[in-house]
């Protein structure tokens, strides 16, 4: 979790393990210890180390696995009607710095079909008018998911928010703010994206292991608009040659 | 064209190859005149370094002349015969401004090393995915991106022999130098006397060091430090107790300096040794850490430890207590080439120092094969082989 002292913090809590699940592991913790003290044999050592975790994510309730894979049992679902039901989508946030005027770097972002060339995750972005456009991105498998999305918040140079509007595949918000950083040291640009994926958590989970992790599209995404801003283009190697057949 | 690939652990191949081409707009494409295997692609050959996929092209030293230029080039010009930066760096983001370019934000399209170092740190040249996967240098043409950044024109009066090693070799050593802050009457003990160990030994007396006191366990290496190294004395480890004669070389005091030029790959007698080894084979320890505790053991109360041989994981039973309470200062990290280069020129234009000492075997790029087996058991007295492609 972090606290960061200027009006903004973030909102997830370190308790991610349902109250079911915490007595469930703090037994099978204790268990799991006094088993692999009694048996003193392969097993014992694996056994005490497995029961040690157990016993922690019962106690704190906080399990990192769960954390890896942004699952989190200790919060039920709100019915309201928003486009990202707290706390149960995927919620990504990441930051670079940036050595370029923050204007420029603005009206590159204000530009929504400029983001496919820097999110690699992204297929197409048609500006239909002021408010809305609309997005194409990739899904696993070869797929892909098309939504309709609406800016919601705008200040130049500072922040531009925008959310999926109604019956989207992928009910999904993001932001994404500038501010200057310390001592002329260019602009922290922060990138916050929320979304429900198709399958629920599980999807995510499927996701991950087809290489679409959505908290390292966004790093990489970060990292190409940076170097297109400092740079002038994405650093490549794509089209090398190699010895590979 | 031709080119010398990485086919798995101890094997290379040369094979024919596409030819290189542009692919962003600050490339350009050089067509290289010499390149030489650099101890750290042992690190490669021997497979140590993650990320290496079977056909690249490896090699991240060498010079040549450029034969294309891409879009947004300004400086460099079709026909200028140039030394080339093994590390790439941007030129643009806030660490290359700080001349720190081995930590370019922008020059590694590979974002891997984030997982393993937290941050990821500079392409280099033929140097693993992980490092950007950029084609190498053995080869006939190589792209070079960022070409106004990291190629630099060589004076007319300079041969290619002359200009090679300004590629890697002398600004890692010199580099390794810089780190000590090295004071008048400083001692500088440097481990390793390879190419790297060496021009880390002549940096040092350019940065105004007294004396250097080499530490290798081959004797023609040893040889090549006093004669080329221009070391006041040499400890062979595997007969002398290198902490007991660092201190009676220094009236007690301990080198002010100590430089690493060896890294990951070190080797040490007796039970420790076998320990690192066996740890290392298993992948339980990447990196075998013998002169980095040997150096802390060895460097005076409050010195400086330099450290330039390649390191790329995790490192066991370091004394950390001796680094602390001695109040050590630790320096290291792969070198900032662009911002040295320049002046190495000038250095070698002013005949302070002739870098082509180092070559020991000249061969085609057909053999190698050969020339990596060569360099790496140190046959025939070899220091550094240079492919002429």
């Amino acid at each position: 979790m972090i606290n960061e002292f200027n009006g903004t913090s973030s909102n997830s809590s370190p308790v991610n393990v349902g109250p079911d699940e915490r007595t469930i592991s703090l037994v099978a913790g204790v268990v799991l210890i006094l088993l692999g003290l009694a048996k003193r044999n392969l097993w014992s050592l694996p056994a005490i180390a497995l029961g040690t975790k157990m016993l922690y994510r019962g106690a704190t309730g906080h399990s990192p696995i769960y954390s890896l894979l942004k699952l989190n049992t200790a919060v039920s679902t709100h019915p309201e009607a928003v486009s990202v039901p707290h706390q149960q989508g995927v919620h990504v946030v990441k930051a670079i710095t940036i050595q370029r005027s923050i204007e420029d770097l603005y009206q590159y972002w204000r530009n929504l079909e400029n983001l496919p060339h820097i999110m690699g995750h992204l297929e197409s972005v048609k500006v239909i008018d002021v408010q809305r456009s609309h997005w194409v991105a990739k899904a696993p498998a070869g797929l892909s998911v098309e939504w309709d999305a609406e800016i919601v918040n705008d200040i130049p140079n500072e922040v531009i928010a925008w959310r999926s509007v109604e019956n989207a595949q992928i009910a999904n918000a993001g932001s994404v703010r500038f501010k200057p950083a310390p001592n002329n040291r260019g602009v922290e640009v922060k990138v916050t994206l929320e979304y429900v994926p198709p399958a629920g958590n599980i999807g995510v989970a499927i996701a991950k292991l087809f290489g679409e992790e959505p908290a390292q599209q966004t790093a990489d995404g970060l990292r190409r608009f940076k170097q297109v801003m400092e740079v002038g283009e994405v650093t490549t190697i794509e089209g090398q040659s190699s010895g590979r057949k | 064209m031709r080119a010398v690939t990485w086919q798995g652990p101890n094997k290379v191949t040369v094979e024919n190859v596409p030819d290189p081409t542009l692919l962003n707009q600050h490339d350009a494409i050089i067509k290289v005149r010499l390149t030489s295997i650099c101890g750290s692609d042992l690190h490669l050959y021997d497979g140590f370094v993650p990320s290496m996929l079977p056909g690249d092209i490896i090699g991240h030293e060498f010079m040549g002349e450029v034969v294309a230029i891409g879009k947004s080039v300004r400086k460099l010009k079709i026909g200028d015969r140039v030394v080339v930066s093994s590390i790439i760096g941007c030129g643009k983001c806030w660490f290359c401004e700080q001349a720190l370019w081995s930590l370019c934000d922008n020059s590694n399209p590979n974002n891997g090393l984030e997982a393993m170092y937290g941050y990821t740190t500079s392409g280099i040249f033929g140097y693993s995915h992980l490092f950007g996967g950029y084609a190498g240098s053995h080869a006939e043409y190589i792209r070079v991106p960022f070409a106004d950044q990291v190629a630099f024109v060589v004076p007319e009066n300079l041969s290619d022999e002359q200009t090679l090693f300004v590629s890697d070799a002398f600004p890692t050593g010199y580099q390794a130098a810089l780190f000590c802050d090295i004071h008048p009457g400083d001692t500088v003990a440097v481990w390793g006397a390879g190419a790297v160990g060496l021009f880390a030994m002549r940096s040092a007396y350019m940065l105004g060091a007294e004396k250097v006191i080499a530490i290798d366990r081959f004797p023609e290496r040893l040889e090549h430090a006093r004669v080329n190294g221009h070391a006041v004395a040499t400890l062979d480890y595997t007969e002398t107790d290198v902490i007991d004669a660092l201190k009676e070389l220094t009236g007690g005091r301990g080198p002010d300096s100590c430089i690493d030029a060896v890294g990951m790959e070190a080797h040490a007698g007796g039970l420790p040794g076998m320990y690192d080894k066996v740890k290392q084979s298993m992948r339980v320890e990447t990196d075998r850490p013998h002169v980095l505790r040997q150096a802390i053991q060895a460097c005076r109360k409050g010195g400086t430890f330099s450290i330039i041989g390649v390191y790329a994981g995790l490192v066991d039973k370091l004394n950390m207590g001796a680094a602390f309470n001695k109040g050590l200062t630790f320096r290291m990290g792969q070198m900032h080439g662009p911002s040295l280069i320049p002046d190495l020129l000038g250095r070698v234009e002013r005949g302070e120092i002739d870098p082509s000492f180092a070559i020991t075997h000249r061969m085609s790029l057909e053999q190698a094969s050969e020339g990596y087996e060569t360099f790496k058991h140190k046959n025939e007295q070899c220091l550094r082989v240079v492919f002429q492609p």
